[in-house]
């Protein structure tokens, strides 16, 4: 009997080395895959118990974890929700994150490699993870001006300083508050979510860097950029600018938006095409230049690339092979070509600096909770769009449309801004887009801006223009980074 | 004096109870430290209750252990305790989740009352006054084998009392339980111990039988078709208690227990292939008959598609343990479903990690290769079949419920022994280790007094070696 019985011990011991062995493989092997579920509740609250680092603009926090007295230990707040929502995003138990808040998650919980040394020292003096501290390169006064502009408008406004790329305002109107999101109150939160997301003026899309729309004539920057590039013109090249331009392939001509010629002629010149923005002689420019060239213009100003990718931006597009109807549409901005408020800014920007595009960015730095430099963002050049001459002749045409044409909304009193207005179509039976992009001082570009009115509220379908309502928007945020 | 009668003499078994009083002092250190320790974590002080756990802990230790001292000196020193571990680690994990739910519905307003622990402590007096009982009314285990059948017959009525209406109930999908007086019990724990002492009885008769009548068949000497009905009676019984008590853990247990002790007694591996083969065919027809074991295969399969699927919830709170455990406090078992008893485990796991599961583990085999070894050296052959097996019911009912936890095999509701939380189990367990101690006092008690021998003794002594 002894021996069946000593087999019988060798059998409980397999049976026990299967459960270690079964265990083992769980919880060393397995439990990377289990604990990145996104259903798992302890990963989550654990993050909801690190003290989270704070996002700053300049010295001022716009969003930080304050000690909260719940079942999780601190509570996300943000200072000016709504007015930095599409920036920080948002942070919360149930929907995840958003914005600044998931793209620096790491480092904002202190899971970052970057830290791991911190991380370490925390360890060994007994103190509680805390996450680093991200800096954004925001001007507070550029940001509030725009949102207060827009009022109650749905539209976005976007800044960039054109010498470093450094994003300096980017308002989505209209926006939300991220605090709904982030409460304890996990019933609260949800209904938030959900009436959010309801909402038929989607308050969560990013309309800065997410939404495509048609740029209308603020794209005839791209195409006058391609036009002096080529070497075939100069601002003051004469170029047809009948009432309306017959196009090839069709019946249906093109006509200026007044239905009269450029400036009582049938010829312009670009500078003169600029200023009143003719759509015939921008096409007659388009259709001479051919698809190919204005795609090229545009890429080299950041078209077909996503810019701010950490936010979830769209990429901006020039449609891929249009006949030559679709082409002299697609050189005054309409047709299938379709770009963010940040693309146009870039393409302000670029000029503004001389023909160098940067790229644009909005994390200045990331900091330690004892204010050590993690990481610093460097300037970072892009493309270099067009030769300085370009910019500079550029510029002065466009300093010609604020002074004399459309922009005239967008003056500044003492100072020369360079801008361009645009009354985008989309479709029949909605309001156009009002747009204005600009940049200041032309001598000195501070800020490139570019503004986009989606629905202007109460003012009527033919008062919209871009001259009319995006422009004293721009005019303020340029005022603002100015200090005028 | 030859030097061969100075070894003999030396070999004079030691009752090594000092060995297992200082093995208790760790034991109940242990678990007092972790009831500390919890309470450091969650509440930021030493509980007000530390007195009242371990005194209560330290007291029943050391009772069991006097009673021991008293009537049955040659006991094993190591099965006590290990037992007054484990209960007490239960305990503090019952404890530890009673903190943690009182803390969850706070934070939802509601009524913070949670009190699984001191019920537990309550219960574990319970399970040491049966200890009691048994070391001391019970001086010699071969007396039980007069009960043979009356123990059978207790088994049986043990485990068809929770099929009587009014007086079983349907819990969690299984009626394996009985509301009695205002409490309720799980017969089934108790029936294990019935039956163990029935099988045990009835194998110690018909072993013979059993052994030398069969023919060879390919290689295997298998028993005659009659003989197989004790084994088909086995069978049957325990399809029985899963289809009407839904209870797939403890028909698995009834019929393993029968099964091991069949080949103990026997010596004979055919017993095992033909019971392996009638649990396939069990199992498979289970699989297809029954819903509910149905879905507890394919919750084992894929634990997610479930939606809170009870082992989903166990092996994240597993996972999050890692190799290393959160620390005792500071994790989340109170979110997993059951997480103070049917998956005890599991909340050891995410608290203490791999590392103490492994320590828990080995505790647990420790008793069972003590009972195994108890069963070695045990003399007569119903105490042996006995030692066996409470020994192996242990073995499996570990492997079963922790397998289940861990998702090795499916989850079937079994207790894990002296942690989980309830009492009927618990009193059982203390039942168990009880019985297994009596039956160690007798195998490791010297055979001859150790009175002064003779020459001639020490010669016959060492002749009959």
């Amino acid at each position: 009997m002894n021996s069946a019985i000593r087999r019988l011990a060798v059998a409980a011991i397999i049976l026990m080395l299967a459960l270690i062995a079964n265990s083992t493989y769980l919880q060393a092997f397995r439990s990377n895959e289990l604990n990145g579920r996104n259903d798992n509740r302890r990963v989550r609250n654990e993050q909801f118990s690190v003290n989270r680092g704070p996002i700053l603009i300049g010295n001022t926090l716009i969003a930080r974890s304050v000690p909260s007295k719940d079942q999780y230990q601190y509570q996300r707040t943000y200072s000016s929700g709504p007015l930095y929502a599409p920036v920080t995003g948002y942070y919360s138990y149930q929907f995840g994150r958003g914005g600044i808040e998931l793209n620096q998650n790491s480092e904002l919980n202190g899971s970052d490699p970057s830290l791991a040394f911190r991380r370490v020292v925390d360890v060994l003096t007994g103190k509680a993870q805390e996450g680093a501290s991200v800096t954004l390169t925001l001007n507070a006064a550029a940001q509030q001006a725009a949102y207060t502009a827009l009022g109650d408008n749905k539209g976005a406004a976007v800044a960039i300083e054109p010498k470093t790329g450094k994003v300096l305002a980017l308002v989505s109107k209209p926006s939300y508050d991220p605090n709904l999101l982030a409460s304890h109150d996990l019933s609260k939160a949800s209904d938030a979510w959900k009436s959010l997301n309801a909402s038929k003026n989607k308050p969560m899309s990013n309309r800065a860097i997410k939404e495509l729309y048609p740029p209308g004539s603020t794209f005839k920057l791209v195409t006058s950029a391609a036009a002096l590039s080529s070497g075939k013109y100069k601002p003051d090249t004469q170029v047809n600018s009948p009432a309306s331009l017959p196009l090839p392939q069709t019946t249906v001509p093109l006509p200026n938006e007044n239905g009269r010629n450029c400036g009582g002629s049938d010829r312009a010149t670009l500078t003169v095409a600029l200023r009143l923005s003719c759509n015939t002689a921008f096409a007659s420019v388009g259709l001479d230049l051919g698809a190919d060239a204005l795609r090229e213009q545009a890429e080299k100003f950041g078209f077909g690339e996503r810019q701010l990718p950490e936010l979830g931006a769209a990429a901006s597009q020039f449609p891929g092979d249009p006949n030559e109807p679709q082409v002299a549409q697609s050189a005054i901005g309409q047709f299938d070509v379709r770009a963010t408020p940040l693309q146009m800014a870039m393409v302000a920007a670029g000029i503004a600096n001389k023909g160098t595009v940067m790229k644009p960015y909005l994390v200045q730095s990331v900091r330690t909770a004892d204010l050590k430099t993690v990481s610093e963002t460097k300037p970072e050049e892009l493309h270099q769009a067009v030769s300085p001459e370009v910019a500079s002749e550029l510029t002065a045409m466009m300093v010609d449309v604020v002074k004399n044409g459309t922009g005239k909304p967008g003056q500044i009193s003492g100072i020369d801004v360079a801008g361009k207005t645009g009354t985008a179509q989309s479709a029949k039976d909605r309001p156009p887009y009002a747009w204005f992009t600009a940049f200041a001082p032309a001598n000195d570009p501070q800020i490139a801006v570019a503004v986009i009115i989606e629905d202007a509220v109460g003012v009527g379908r033919d008062d919209i223009a871009g001259g009319k309502l995006a422009a004293p928007v721009a005019k303020k945020m340029m005022e603002a980074v100015l200090g005028r | 004096m030859s030097i061969a009668s100075t070894s003999v003499i030396q070999i004079i078994p030691r009752t090594r109870r000092g060995v297992e009083l200082m093995l208790l002092i760790l034991a109940v250190g242990v678990s007092v430290a972790a009831y500390v320790n919890i309470g450091l974590t969650v509440q930021d002080k030493v509980p007000a209750s530390t007195g009242y756990y371990a005194a209560g802990i330290g007291l029943l230790a050391l009772i069991a252990h006097l009673a021991l001292r008293y009537r049955a000196p040659y006991a094993d020193p190591v099965l006590l305790p290990c037992a007054v571990l484990l209960n007490g680690l239960g305990v503090a994990m019952i404890h530890r989740i009673d903190l943690g739910i009182a803390e969850d519905r706070l934070a939802r307003g509601l009524d913070a009352k949670a009190a699984a622990a001191p019920q537990q402590i309550t219960w574990t007096a319970v399970g040491v006054v049966l200890f009691l009982v048994v070391v001391l009314v019970i001086r010699d285990h071969r007396r039980l084998q007069a009960l043979t059948y009356t123990a059978g017959l207790a088994g049986l009525v043990l485990l068809v009392l929770p099929l009587i209406p009014g007086l079983g109930v349907n819990l969690n999908g299984a009626r394996i339980w009985i509301h009695l007086a205002g409490m309720s019990f799980q017969p089934g724990e108790f029936a294990k111990l019935c039956l163990v002492v029935f099988f045990a009885g009835y194998l110690v008769v018909k072993r013979d039988v059993l052994t030398l009548a069969g023919h060879r068949f390919l290689g295997l000497d298998l028993p005659r078709a009659r003989d197989l009905g004790p084994i088909g009676i086995a069978w049957v019984v325990s399809l029985g208690v899963l289809v009407f008590e839904n209870d797939l853990g403890s028909s698995l247990l009834f019929f393993g227990l029968f099964l091991f002790l069949l080949y103990v007694a026997t010596e004979r591996a055919g017993w095992l292939i033909i019971g392996g083969l009638l649990f396939v065919g069990g199992a498979f027809f289970a699989y297809t008959a029954f819903g509910h074991v149905h879905s507890r295969i394919t919750d084992w399969l894929d634990p997610f598609s479930i939606d809170g699927g009870q082992i989903a919830g166990g092996l994240l709170g597993q996972a999050w343990g890692g190799i290393l455990g959160r620390g005792l406090g500071q994790g989340h078992p109170e979110w997993t479903l059951y997480g103070n008893s049917d998956m005890i485990i599991s909340s050891f796991a995410e608290e203490l990690g791999l590392t103490g599961l492994i320590a828990i583990l080995l505790i647990y085999t420790l008793i069972i290769e003590r009972g195994l070894r108890t069963a070695l050296g045990c003399r007569d052959i119903f105490g042996k079949l006995v030692a066996t097996g409470l020994a192996m019911s242990f073995a499996l009912q570990v492997f079963v419920i922790v397998g289940g936890v861990t998702g090795l095999i499916p989850l079937t509701g079994l207790a894990t022994p002296f942690m989980a939380l309830g009492g009927t189990s618990l009193v059982a367990n203390w039942a168990i280790v009880a019985l297994l101690l009596r039956i160690s006092d007798q195998a490791r008690r010297p055979q001859t007094p150790a009175a002064p021998v003779s020459d001639e003794t020490i010669a016959m002594a060492v002749q009959k070696q």
